[in-house]
C-alpha cells in the first residue's frame, strides 16, 4: 500500500518536473523582445540621478514584458538579512524591481546572517525550479557544492553585493555590487582636493584608519583604494590601521587608543559610518574637535541616513556611498541572459559621495536609505 | 622570607592577580606612558582608565556567570544575546517604536526598568529549563543564544535604533561633574552588592553546596532547584544591565553587535579567575580580575600597535599561558620539581 502511494507521488513529481522544464524553455524562447528598453535606461543612469532613472526603467518595463509573454520570470533571491538601513534599501530595491507588473515573480528569503540558511534557500529554489537565483552571500567561502547543484539544474546564479570565493567562476553568471577599491580611491581624491582647498596641500598630514572586519571585501577594497592614493602623496602619512569591526562601539574603543598614542592626528578614515560615529564620540571625549570646523577631519564609507545627520551636525566631513540599489542592474542582466546575450562577470553599480559643502538637508529628505 | 613568599603564592587569588600584573607589566617596557592618568574635560583620561571603563560590561557578566557556573556546573551562553534583547527593549521604549529619536517618548527610568526586567525574565526562562526541567545548561541556554538576537531584531525591525538624547549617554560615559567613568562605578556597585548578598546571607554557601553536590544539599534541606533557578535569573539580570551600558555607550540598540561573543569572554573571565568550570567553590573577585585581565590584554595590544589581523593570535597565546599556569597539571609538575630540588639539597647536605 505504502509503496503504491510512494510511486504515485513519484510519478506526479516527475510529471510536474517535465512540465516545468518545458515551460522554462518556452519562456527563454519568448524573451528576446523584451530586453532592450531597461538595459539602455539603466546604462544611461549617472551617479546622482541613478535612482530616478531606475524608476523610469521600472515604469517602462511592464508594458514590454506583458506584451511579450504572459509567463512570469521566477527569481529566487537569498538575502543576507536585515541588519542595517543599507540592507533594507537593498532588499527594497529588489522587491520594487522584480514585481509582477514588471514580469517577474520574486521568491524572497531572509537568511538572518546565516550561511546554512542561504544554502537551504538556494536548494529550495532549485527544487521550486526558479528561472534565476540571486544570492547576496553572507560569507565568501563554502559555496561550491550548492552552486554545482544549481548549475546541474541549469539555473543561472547571479551574485549581489558580496563576492563568492569559488575555484570555477562559471558557477555564477555575474556579480553586481559596489567597487570598494574605487570607493577608497574616491575618498583619497576627495581628501587631496579638500586639503588643497584648505591650503594644506603640501603640509605633512597624519592619518589613521579604523578598518572594517578584517577580510571583509569592503575592508580589503577600501583599504587598498586608500593605499593607492596614499602612494601618490608623499606628504601623507598613515600612522596606524586598526580594525573597528564595522561597529560603533569598537570604533570608539580603537579611536580612544589612537588618540592616546598620537598627538597630532589630522585625518581619521573610517571604513563604515558606524565606526565614524564611535570615533567622533571618542574625539569629543578626549577634548578635541572634528568635522569641517574642527581639528580632525573624519571621513567614512556607506552613506547611511545617520551619516547625513552627523554631517549636518558638523561632526563628519564626508561620506562615500556604497549604492544598495542593485535590483535594476540585476534585472538588466537577467534580461540580457533571457535574450541569449553574454554578460560581463563583474558589474559595478554607480556610486557617489557627499560632503558638507552640499545641500544635505534636501538630499537626506529624498534618500531611501 | 621564603615562608611569607609561599604564603602569598598559595593565596587563592595570587595567580589571577599575577596574570593581570604580568599583562600590565608588558606595557612598562613597551609604553612607559601607559600608566599616566590625567584629567581632561573633567574626566579621567588614560589607558588604565580605558581598561577599567571598557571592562565594565564584562565584569558585570562575569559576576553573573560565576554564580551560574558554581551552582550548576554549566555555563550560560546566552548572556550576549540577552544584552542585545535588553538594549533593544530599552531603546524601543525610549523612542516609542521609532528607529531614531531626539527626545524620549517614555520616561528614561521606564526603559531601564523594562530592560532589567526582560533580562531577568530571560534568565528565569533559562533557570526554569536548567533547574526544573534539568536540561543541560549549555543546551538550555543555547535556545536563547540562537533566538535572542532574532528577538532583538524583531523588536527593532532589524535596524539600529538610535536614542539621541544626552541623558541617555550618561550610563556609558560619565556622570556630570564626576571624573570616574560611569560604567566602572556601576560595575563596582554590582560587585559589592553581590559580595554583600553572598557574604551576609547564607546564599553564597548554598550555591557552593549545590554546585559541589546537588543531591546531598537537597538532603540537608537546601532547595537546590530554587538556588540554581536564582543563579540563572541573577545572571540574566546582570546581562540586562550590561546590555544597558553597552547600549548607552553607542546611544543605540544594535541587535547584531551588542554583546557579540561576550559569552565566551565572560566564561573565559571566570576561568582566568581561577574558578573551576566544574562548579562548587567560587571566587567573585577572581572572575572580576579575570575580566579586567581580558580587557587589559585588548587595550595593551592596541597600545602596542599590533595590527588587527594578528591580535587574535597574541590573545590566544596569552590565554594559553594563563590557563596553563593555573592548571592542576602544571601545579603537580611544579610541586614535583620543588620536591626534587629539596631532596637534591638534602642529599648535598648529607654528603
Amino acid at each position: 500500500m505504502k509503496r503504491k502511494v510512494l510511486s504515485a507521488l513519484l510519478i506526479a513529481a516527475m510529471t510536474v518536473a517535465t512540465v516545468g522544464c518545458g515551460g522554462g524553455g518556452q519562456q527563454a524562447a519568448d524573451a528576446p523582445a523584451e530586453t532592450e528598453a531597461p538595459a539602455e535606461d539603466a546604462a544611461a543612469g549617472d551617479d546622482a540621478e541613478a535612482p530616478a532613472e531606475n524608476t523610469e526603467a521600472d515604469a517602462e518595463a511592464p508594458a514590454d514584458s506583458t506584451a511579450a509573454s504572459g509567463d512570469l520570470i521566477t527569481v529566487g533571491y537569498a538575502q543576507v538579512g536585515a541588519e542595517s538601513d543599507w540592507r533594507t534599501a537593498n532588499t527594497e530595491s529588489f522587491k520594487s524591481t522584480f514585481t509582477e507588473e514588471n514580469g517577474y515573480k520574486l521568491i524572497f528569503d531572509d537568511a538572518q546572517q546565516k550561511q546554512e540558511n542561504q544554502i537551504k534557500a538556494i536548494r529550495s529554489f532549485i527544487q521550486q525550479e526558479v528561472d534565476y537565483i540571486v544570492v547576496a552571500p553572507v560569507v565568501e567561502t563554502g559555496w561550491e557544492t550548492v552552486l554545482e547543484e544549481a548549475k546541474e539544474a541549469g539555473i543561472p546564479v547571479i551574485l549581489s553585493d558580496r563576492m563568492m570565493d569559488v575555484s570555477d567562476d562559471t558557477l555564477y553568471e555575474a556579480w553586481v555590487g559596489g567597487n570598494f577599491v574605487k570607493e577608497g580611491e574616491t575618498c583619497g581624491d576627495w581628501l587631496a582636493k579638500y586639503l588643497e582647498e584648505q591650503g594644506r596641500g603640501e603640509e605633512e598630514i597624519n592619518m589613521v584608519t579604523i578598518q572594517g572586519t578584517i577580510g571583509a571585501s569592503a575592508q580589503v577594497g577600501r583599504t587598498e583604494g586608500m593605499a593607492n592614493k596614499l602612494a601618490e602623496h608623499s606628504n601623507w602619512k598613515m600612522l596606524e590601521m586598526q580594525s573597528g569591526e564595522f561597529t560603533q562601539a569598537k570604533g570608539q574603543e580603537v579611536m580612544e587608543s589612537f588618540l592616546k598614542s598620537y598627538d597630532d592626528i589630522d585625518v581619521v578614515i573610517c571604513e563604515n559610518d558606524n565606526e565614524a560615529f564611535g570615533a567622533i564620540d571618542a574625539i569629543k571625549a578626549a577634548g578635541k574637535t572634528c568635522g569641517p570646523d574642527g581639528d580632525i577631519i573624519v571621513v567614512s564609507f556607506d552613506s547611511v541616513k545617520a551619516a547625513f545627520e552627523s554631517m549636518i551636525a558638523g561632526d563628519l566631513n564626508a561620506t562615500f556611498e556604497c549604492n544598495p540599489l542593485h535590483g535594476p542592474r540585476v534585472a538588466e542582466i537577467i534580461q540580457k541572459l533571457e535574450a541569449g546575450e553574454t554578460v560581463d562577470k563583474i558589474q559595478y553599480v554607480d556610486e557617489a559621495y557627499f560632503d558638507t559643502s552640499m545641500d544635505l538637508e534636501s538630499i537626506l529628505a529624498e534618500r531611501a536609505y | 622570607m621564603n615562608k611569607s613568599l609561599k604564603n602569598i603564592t598559595s593565596q587563592r587569588l595570587f595567580l589571577p592577580i599575577f596574570c593581570l600584573a604580568l599583562v600590565l607589566l608588558i606595557n612598562l617596557f613597551t609604553r612607559p606612558d601607559f600608566f599616566s592618568i590625567e584629567i581632561r574635560d573633567g574626566v579621567l583620561y588614560g589607558f588604565l582608565i580605558d581598561i577599567i571603563n571598557r571592562a565594565s560590561e564584562l565584569v558585570i557578566l562575569a559576576v553573573g556567570m560565576t554564580l551560574v557556573v558554581s551552582a550548576s556546573a554549566g555555563t550560560d551562553i546566552s548572556v550576549g544575546a540577552i544584552m542585545a534583547v535588553s538594549a533593544a527593549v530599552c531603546c524601543n521604549i525610549l523612542t516609542g517604536g521609532e528607529r531614531a529619536a531626539t527626545a524620549y517618548a517614555n520616561p528614561l527610568i521606564l526603559g531601564f526598568i523594562a530592560a532589567l526586567v526582560v533580562g531577568a525574565l530571560i534568565g528565569c526562562f533559562n533557570g526554569f529549563l536548567v533547574a526544573k526541567l534539568e536540561i543541560q545548561p549549555m543546551v538550555a541556554t543555547l535556545i536563547m543564544f540562537t533566538a535572542g538576537r532574532g528577538i532583538a531584531q524583531l523588536i527593532t525591525d532589524g535596524q539600529i535604533t538610535y536614542v539621541r538624547v544626552d541623558s541617555y549617554k550618561i550610563l556609558g560615559s560619565s556622570f556630570p561633574g564626576f571624573p570616574v567613568p560611569a560604567p566602572f562605578i556601576i560595575s563596582i556597585i554590582v560587585v559589592l552588592l553581590t559580595l554583600l548578598l553572598l557574604k551576609k546571607t547564607a546564599l553564597g554557601m548554598y550555591i557552593q553546596a549545590v554546585g559541589i553536590n546537588k543531591k546531598a544539599s537537597s538532603l540537608t534541606g537546601i532547595k537546590s532547584v530554587l538556588i540554581i533557578f536564582l543563579a540563572y535569573a541573577f545572571c540574566g539580570l546582570c546581562s540586562g544591565l550590561s546590555g544597558l551600558i553597552a547600549s548607552s555607550r553607542i546611544y543605540s540598540a544594535d541587535a547584531n553587535n551588542i554583546g557579540l561573543n561576550m559569552e565566551l569572554d565572560a566564561i573565559l573571565a571566570v576561568a582566568i579567575g581561577g574558578n573551576s568550570l566544574g562548579g562548587g567553590k567560587f571566587s567573585i573577585a577572581g572572575s572580576v580580575i579575570g575580566a579586567y585581565t581580558i580587557q587589559a590584554l585588548t587595550t595593551t595590544l592596541y597600545a602596542m600597535h599590533v595590527s588587527s589581523d594578528q591580535i587574535p593570535v597574541y590573545k590566544a597565546i596569552v590565554v594559553v599561558i594563563i590557563v596553563t599556569l593555573q592548571s592542576s597539571g602544571f601545579a603537580r609538575w611544579r610541586k614535583a620539581l620543588a620536591q626534587k630540588k629539596e631532596s637534591n639539597t638534602a642529599e648535598k647536605g648529607a654528603a
